[in-house]
């Protein structure tokens, strides 16, 4: 019999027994709906995280105090004050794969306007912090390299403050707020960033010079860290161990002795985030790969009880000239079918699911055209491996006694 | 008349288990064409097996069988399927229908099988058979809305649609009541007038007098071998049943 015979013949079987086609297909629509909708809200929870990180800065490291002994004495990293702006100074000096670098000093404290006022924390950096940390400027201007040096008394406020001391929406440059007593004048008004994915509201800040914030507010000399871009995401890497060879230089570490001070990267930051949601994902599309497997193996049990039930029409096919390679034939084409057709709706099905989920959790969620392609291909295969079993059992019968089977 | 089946010392052994079944036994037989051969014998004499080895469902161990001037015995089981796909045409005792699949699509089965046929010539051929058992009008029926005397003329349609050189019938009649054998078998004799030769295994001695020639079977062996003279015509015996009831 021909291809185009068997088609026929194999789509005509399934027809005789649509409930049972539909309930068949069933396991293999819901295996790949779910393949597909698991994968993709997988990409979509690392996309998203991904994209938060991003807007925390453009390709940034930082260094924080670490542990350090004195004195044979093993102390907490926060009272360490090892870091301060020589740091800084040798860091933009000597590595080249830092394109720029701010100390970072902050404070927590009550901001002022007229009778109102907000918690809040605010930030000290130079002219490159607003550039290191992603931040725009939406109104107003960036601090100046000698207002950095200078301790100015100027700031730029996150929309969050200014929406809470001035009210929403107003633009309050020009004016003058007070931290902690020191009355700032705000220069500028940073765009929005939203919530990052601890929930904490970013726009919550006052940024200011890191010299104000270190000589009037902290009374200190030392900076609480050092923060940098790399000149690009693959750098970063390098950037870090050359920051780490020039800290150790400068901090007078010997040979023997631990880093007081510890790198981070952005990139560090966003692997260890990114694998919580990857190992995630595997199992999620583990789980529905197993539910693809059921499915397949819902075919076989069906394909099996098929070919009993129909060993008369086996018998007969192979009287009126049906070779063993035709019965086989049929049998694969039918179950190929069947799980062909189900990955199909599978796919739909994946699909719809997959936007139903954007539209209830707003992450940015999309199919990968790479689950959907292997997928498929994984459905094809199902049929032919379950379907060979119950296919080889048919076209192996005699045609004499599948004639007499009751 | 060429001999259309020409078997000679014919033998067939089983092996169940650790016996040997002599099925048959060194069986001469030759059949030519236009003849209607009815084949009896009780159960166990071999004649299942015979119509077994003429239907090329199965070889035999010893022995030669031409069918239509070729040599059948020792083909390979793709062969063996291709020369029942063009040479032989089966009736079934239990009609052997595809159910939920129409009268016509049935007879149109063993068509399927021939990659030399069409779609187009297939439907034609199909629709000229079943117009041949006088079922024009009940092409698009399914098998379960047929009676038993229709189902078995879709079957005999299916046997006739890819113009055989021989219809295997096993106990075609079987299955049916008296009038309707006596209808079924009128067909057969009326398809045998147009020249086509028959092979048909019955125990019921009225419908092997409506033949041409009776083999008899025990024992693996033919017993005995009878040309019929005084024929009898199903159409005339159906006259003398008596009238139904309403």
């Amino acid at each position: 019999m021909n291809l185009g015979n068997l088609i026929k013949v194999a789509i005509n079987a399934l027809k005789r027994n649509k409930m049972r086609s539909f309930l068949t297909m069933l396991g293999i629509i819901i295996g790949v709906a779910s393949v597909i909708t698991m994968l993709a809200i997988g990409q979509g929870s690392r996309k998203s995280i991904q994209d938060q990180i991003a807007s925390m800065g453009s390709n940034m490291l930082f260094v924080m105090p670490g542990n350090m002994r004195m004195g044979g004495v093993q102390q907490g990293s926060s009272v360490s004050q090892r870091l301060t702006v020589k740091d800084v100074d040798a860091i933009e000096m000597e590595c080249e794969a830092v394109t720029a670098v701010s100390p970072e000093v902050r404070s927590s404290g009550q901001a002022v306007y007229g009778n109102s006022n907000w918690p809040t924390t605010i930030y000290g950096g130079n002219e490159h912090y607003l550039e290191i940390k992603s931040w725009k400027v939406v109104s107003g201007r960036n601090i100046t390299d000698t207002e950095a040096k200078s301790s100015a008394k100027v700031c730029l406020v996150g929309r969050t403050v200014a929406d809470e001391l001035f009210g929403e929406g107003v633009d309050p440059t020009g004016e003058t707020v007070r931290f902690k007593n020191i009355p700032f004048r705000i220069i500028g008004v940073l765009g929005e960033k939203g919530q990052n994915s601890f929930g904490q509201d970013q726009d919550d800040v006052i940024i200011a010079p890191y010299t104000t914030v270190q000589k009037r507010i902290l009374a200190q000399t030392h900076i609480q860290s050092v923060q940098m871009s790399a000149r690009s995401a693959e750098e970063s890497a390098l950037a870090q161990s050359q920051v780490e060879e020039v800290l150790r230089r400068t901090h007078k570490l010997r040979e023997d002795e631990d880093n007081d001070f510890e790198i981070r990267s952005q990139e560090e930051l966003s692997t260890t985030m990114t694998s919580v949601t990857e190992i995630l994902t595997i199992l999620l599309g583990a789980i529905a790969g197993i539910s693809l497997l059921v499915g397949g193996i819902g075919i076989m049990n069906i394909m099996y009880v098929s070919v009993t039930e129909r060993t008369r029409e086996i018998g007969l096919r192979m009287s009126i000239g049906g070779r063993s390679v035709d019965i086989l034939l049929q049998f694969l084409i039918e179950s190929i079918l069947l799980s062909v057709f189900g990955g199909l709706i599978g796919i739909l099905v994946g699909f719809g699911a997959s936007s139903i989920v954007e539209a209830l959790t707003s992450w940015p969620i999309s199919v990968m055209w790479g689950s959907v392609i292997l997928s498929f291909a994984v459905c094809t295969v199902i049929g032919v491996f379950f379907g060979w079993y119950p296919a080889r059992r048919a076209s192996g019968l005699d045609p004499i006694d599948a004639l007499r089977f009751e | 008349m060429k001999a259309i089946i020409d078997i000679k010392a014919l033998k067939k052994d089983y092996h169940v288990g650790e016996v040997t079944v002599h099925a048959l036994r060194g069986v001469d037989l030759e059949i030519r064409q236009g003849e209607f051969v009815a084949i009896m014998g009780a159960s166990g004499s071999g004649k299942s097996t015979m119509l077994n080895i003429i239907g090329c469902l199965d070889r035999p161990t010893e022995g030669t069988y031409l069918l239509d001037g070729v040599d059948v015995a020792g083909m390979s089981k793709n062969e063996s399927a291709m020369i029942r796909n063009l040479k032989i045409g089966f009736v079934f005792q239990s009609y052997n229908l595809l159910s939920r699949t129409s009268a016509l699509e049935n007879v149109e089965l063993p068509l399927m099988y021939n990659p030399y046929v069409k779609a187009k010539e297939r439907r034609e051929r199909a629709i000229a058979s079943l117009e041949a058992v006088g079922l024009a009008d009940r092409m698009d029926h399914m098998p379960n809305q047929l009676s038993g005397g229709q189902q078995q003329r879709v079957a005999i349609a299916r046997s006739l649609v890819n113009d055989p050189v021989v219809i295997l019938a096993d106990e075609a009649t079987g299955n049916l009541d008296t009038r309707t054998s006596y209808e079924i078998m009128s067909l057969f004799q009326e398809l045998n007038r147009k020249g086509k030769t028959i092979v048909f295994v019955t125990h019921e001695a009225d419908i092997a007098r409506c033949m041409t020639r009776n083999v008899v079977f025990r024992d693996g062996h033919i017993i005995k071998e009878e040309e019929i003279t005084n024929r009898l015509y199903a159409a005339e015996m159906i006259n003398a049943l008596p009238v139904e009831e309403e």
